[in-house]
């Protein structure tokens, strides 16, 4: 079969590939600059205190301490990333009054060396008068209980309502009705690269910052917010980043303590924070209560649903909005339920602050939608793929008032996901196979940050060698964006690979695109890249048809570096050819082409979803309640692939984060202290723990998305937990609803379940 | 602090350096060097993205005083490659997108060529173990096991 493309589709290596298996792709931790100074922070031991006063002079003194900053040094703006709305704004970074986690930012120092900063952060003295605290947020929005924020009564910091159709009405109708309490963990992202900067101000009034970070855009602009500067007097350079999953794209100490001390010195200022920071002081996934009832008939059709959910915020709001919003509404994908309720409280704590994590509030709706669908199906006889398919979302089916499905290859998925069951056979006793279904957006419509720009942007230049450089404001974390962008660049030019010269991570030279986050790129830098490039075809086929003289019905085609006829494809020109006399032809300039994308009228959330079905094989040692992953299989839907060997990658990624989130990792924490905030006692899975993972392919077209493509990395965070959990209820009749599923709890639950058969 | 002399072999070209005795070996590859393909993802010895060979061992360069490695060979990711002519495992990554973010690619690939040295046909359980102290936090590992046994069967003989 002759394949539809050239270029997409095929595996392709990572264009980045090379100078990262040399070591010479250079991450901000990195980068030295001349004259450069190192700085270290100084945090709140206290989960919630007064600050009477800062002296800093002791550490001011000490040899090779150039400047010491506090929250009296700042503006003092509350920032935050949903920029719309001024009360959720709450973070100063550098707290100027008040403390309201253990971790949070009091002062930082800029010296010679790491050692010196970090020598000097011991002689700052800073008294505290000390609060009472509250860690939990059911006890948080309890009357009485000590407030963190002035604004907030009872804490509460957001709330969302989302319903649809008659849910009074399906509860009444339904032939069974089960209510559940869960308890979704937190996690923390552990990025190998730590968050960093290195900022540079220089007299004339710009500033330079070499940041780690998802989005240079975001940074930028909240950069200019708390320093009072223009946006484009500041440059964020963001070329390799080593890690973000959700963690990168809100302004973090180490870029706004580094700006400050580089204002204050002219001179640059790098911060790296250690790893015990990061666990202890960036964001990380948000923890939920969640309450889930619902409705369905005899026969396992959804009725009706309701869902409560209290989430632990921390002590800002960060991008914590969004993960309310998105839980509540990822609960009922990827099914049809006639009708919903969902009410969610954001509630502050004295905890670090919960955010955006791979998934976005989804992987919490889908372990427990998924969980209690299992119960469901088994309390009624029903087949755990049967009620899938009975219920599952299909193309065209709009969620009353909030999203229009376009492509969904849902029951492929589940077709491929039984047929993978049936072929496991009969399990060897221990043994459980859970499956869960999922989906996830491809990039959000909202517009909290309350950009002026379009979504995303691109722009290509042809030059008089053939060669294109596209220049994106996407960034490529890992996910693979940068080659995903180069591979629609050359299909729709009609080049290849090697002939694209990419430009990102400067907000100097790349056109604004709002970041690597909710599963944006692929989609919304994808149509914005797609559109430059068919532009700049579009002015090369000018020439060429002037050069060739068609008759005029005729239309012609750019591939393989072949510009030709499409209905008689041998008569043609090269590409470079062409391209010379193209650029003759318009007095010596590039062909220069503009491609963007902004969503319009595409619902509350996103343009199009990504589906998919998992299942997972669990052996749980009953002695011990020890829990072995054996085999992952995963059928997805992303639409058209782009590059199967990405795809791939980001399949396996997910897995290994999202079968943590379900059984390993998890950050306890006493009176707002984190108890494990190193790589020993924070467990992520090892080479040695991974399960052997099976993925098919179920490929669906997208109108809304590039040749069709949408999303492919992030939705596939979202099933692991919910089909580790029915796995190991097949295993051992125990449904775990309280994450993660550690051995301690599994046998905690078996000793209760023989308890019972005893009685 | 006064400083000490540091003689020490780094990718086959030798150094005396003066370092202040308590400068570890990461440290000293990254900032007296400008060697910075290796990584530190930790600085605890517990993610492995440090990883280099002393003396054709590996260790975590994070918990190696850089006077313990006084009069050794040390090889780090840059020595890899022999000019534009990539090892065997270099290319096996690239073909089975055995990174991502690259973060924690320098480390693998000192385990993975160290392992193949002492092991050239390791099994895969061999493999998993070979690469149990190297944490990724993108890939989920299976494609650099998959890298490896590829290098292991020899796919890439020809090409060294
Ligand atoms: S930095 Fe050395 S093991 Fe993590
Ligand atoms: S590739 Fe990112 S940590 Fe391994």
């Amino acid at each position: 079969m002759k394949k539809k493309y050239t270029v997409i589709d095929t595996p392709v290596h990572n264009i980045d590939g090379i100078a990262k298996v040399t070591g010479r792709a250079k991450y901000t931790f990195d980068v030295t600059l001349p004259n450069m100074l190192h700085g270290k922070i100084l945090r709140s031991p206290h989960p919630h205190a007064k600050i009477l006063n800062i002296d800093t002079s002791k550490a001011e003194a000490l040899n090779g301490v150039k400047a010491v900053v506090t929250g009296k040094d700042t503006l003092g703006v509350k920032q935050g990333i949903w920029r719309r709305y001024k009360e959720l704004c709450d973070e100063e970074i550098l707290a100027r009054s008040k403390v309201r986690y253990i971790g949070e930012p009091v002062a930082a120092v800029a010296a010679v060396d790491e050692d010196t900063a970090e020598e000097a952060l011991d002689l700052i003295e800073v008294e505290y008068e000390l609060l009472q605290g509250v860690f939990e947020p059911l006890e948080a929005i309890k009357e009485g209980a000590p407030q963190l924020h002035e604004h907030a009564e009872r804490n509460i910091n957001v709330t969302r309502h989302i319903e649809w159709g008659d849910v009074e009405k399906g509860f009444k109708k339904a032939d069974y009705v089960r209510e559940d309490w869960f308890r979704c963990s937190s996690q923390a992202h552990v990025c190998m690269e730590t968050h960093g900067a290195v900022a540079s101000f220089i007299p004339e009034g710009k500033l330079t910052v070499w940041t780690s970070t998802q989005s240079h855009y975001y940074i930028q602009v909240l950069l200019a917010g708390v320093l009072d500067l223009k946006e484009n007097d500041i440059r964020v350079i963001s070329r390799y980043t080593g890690g973000g999953f959700g963690s990168k794209f809100e302004l973090d100490s180490a870029q706004f303590c580094s700006s400050l001390l580089s204002m204050k010195l002219c001179k640059p200022v790098k911060i790296i924070l250690t790893r015990e920071e990061e666990f202890m002081a960036t964001k990380r996934r948000t923890p939920m209560f969640y309450y889930v009832r619902a409705g369905v008939k005899k026969d396992g059709t959804f009725l009706a649903k309701e869902a409560r959910v209290f989430t632990e915020g921390g002590a800002y709001t960060a991008m914590g909005a969004t993960a309310l919003y998105l839980t509540g509404f990822f609960q009922t994908f990827p099914y049809v339920w006639p009708s919903y309720r969902y009410d969610g409280y954001r509630v502050y704590t004295n905890t670090a602050p919960t955010s955006a994590m791979r998934g976005f509030g989804a992987p919490q709706a889908t372990f427990t939608a998924e969980t209690q669908i299992d119960l469901i199906a088994d309390e009624l006889g029903i087949d755990p793929i049967e009620i899938r398919r009975k219920n599952g979302m299909y193309p065209g089916y709009e969620v009353p008032g909030q999203a229009y499905i376009q492509s969904c290859g849902l029951s492929q998925c589940l077709d491929k996901i039984e047929d993978w069951v049936k072929s496991r056979g009969k399990l060897p006793p221990n043994r459980g196979i859970g499956i869960a279904a999922y989906g996830f957006m491809s990039g959000g419509i909202f517009n909290w940050f309350d950009t002026p720009y379009a979504f995303s942007s691109a722009l290509v230049q042809v030059n008089i060698d053939g060669k294109v450089d596209l220049y994106i404001g996407s960034q490529d974390m890992g996910q693979g964006s940068n080659t995903t962008m180069a591979m629609i660049c050359a299909e729709e030019l009609g080049v290849h690979v090697e002939d694209i010269r990419l430009h990102m991570g400067d907000t100097d030279k790349c056109p604004v695109d709002l970041g690597a986050w909710g599963s944006r790129e692929t989609l919304m830098q994808g149509n914005a890249v797609k559109r430059a490039a068919a532009e700049a075809k579009r002015q090369i086929m000018e020439f060429a048809v002037a050069k060739m003289a068609p008759n005029i019905v005729y239309d012609l085609d750019i591939k393989d570096r072949w510009v030709h006829l499409i209905a008689r494809p041998e008569r043609g020109l090269s590409y470079y050819d062409v391209v010379k006399e193209a650029i003759r032809g318009k007095d010596g300039q590039p062909i220069i082409a503009r491609g963007h994308y902004t969503p319009h009228r595409k619902g509350m959330i996103s343009p199009a979803y990504s589906f998919g079905v998992q299942a997972v094989e669990a052996e749980v040692e009953p002695e011990t309640g020890k829990i072995t992953l054996k085999h992952c299989a995963t059928a997805h839907d992303c639409g058209q692939v782009i590059n199967p060997l990405g795809v791939k990658g980001q399949l396996e990624g997910a897995i290994a984060m999202a079968a943590g989130y379900g059984f390993t990792e998890d950050l306890p924490m006493d009176e707002g202290k984190i108890l494990n905030p190193n790589l020993v006692d924070y467990k992520l899975l090892r080479a040695t723990e991974m399960p052997e993972t099976e993925v098919v392919e179920v490929e669906t077209y997208e109108p809304e998305g590039p040749f069709g493509a949408k999303e492919a990395g992030e939705g596939l965070t979202n099933p692991t937990a919910g089909a580790l959990s029915n796995a190991v209820y097949h295993a051992t009749g125990v449904s775990i609803k309280d994450l993660p599923i550690t051995p301690e709890k599994v046998l905690e639950a078996l000793r209760e379940k023989n308890e019972k058969k005893e009685k | 602090m006064k400083k000490t002399l540091l003689n020490i072999t780094v990718n086959d070209e030798t150094f005396e350096l003066y370092i202040k005795p308590k400068k570890l070996l990461v440290e000293v590859l990254r900032d007296e060097l400008g060697l910075t393909g290796t990584k530190r993802g930790c600085n605890t010895g517990a993610c492995g993205a440090c990883t280099v060979l002393l003396n054709g061992v590996t260790v975590k360069s994070c918990s190696v005083l850089a006077v313990q490695a006084e009069g050794a060979e040390v090889t780090t990711v840059e020595h890899l490659a022999d000019g534009a002519k990539l090892s065997a495992l270099q290319l096996s990554f690239l073909d089975q997108g055995a990174y991502q973010c690259g973060f924690c690619t320098s480390g693998m690939l000192m385990s993975a060529t160290a392992l193949l040295n002492e092991e050239p046909k390791p099994t895969r359980e061999d493999i998993k173990e070979g690469i149990h102290g190297n944490i990724c936090r993108c890939t989920g590992y299976n494609s650099i096991i998959r890298a490896i046994e590829a290098v292991a069967e020899g796919k890439y003989r020809e090409k060294r």
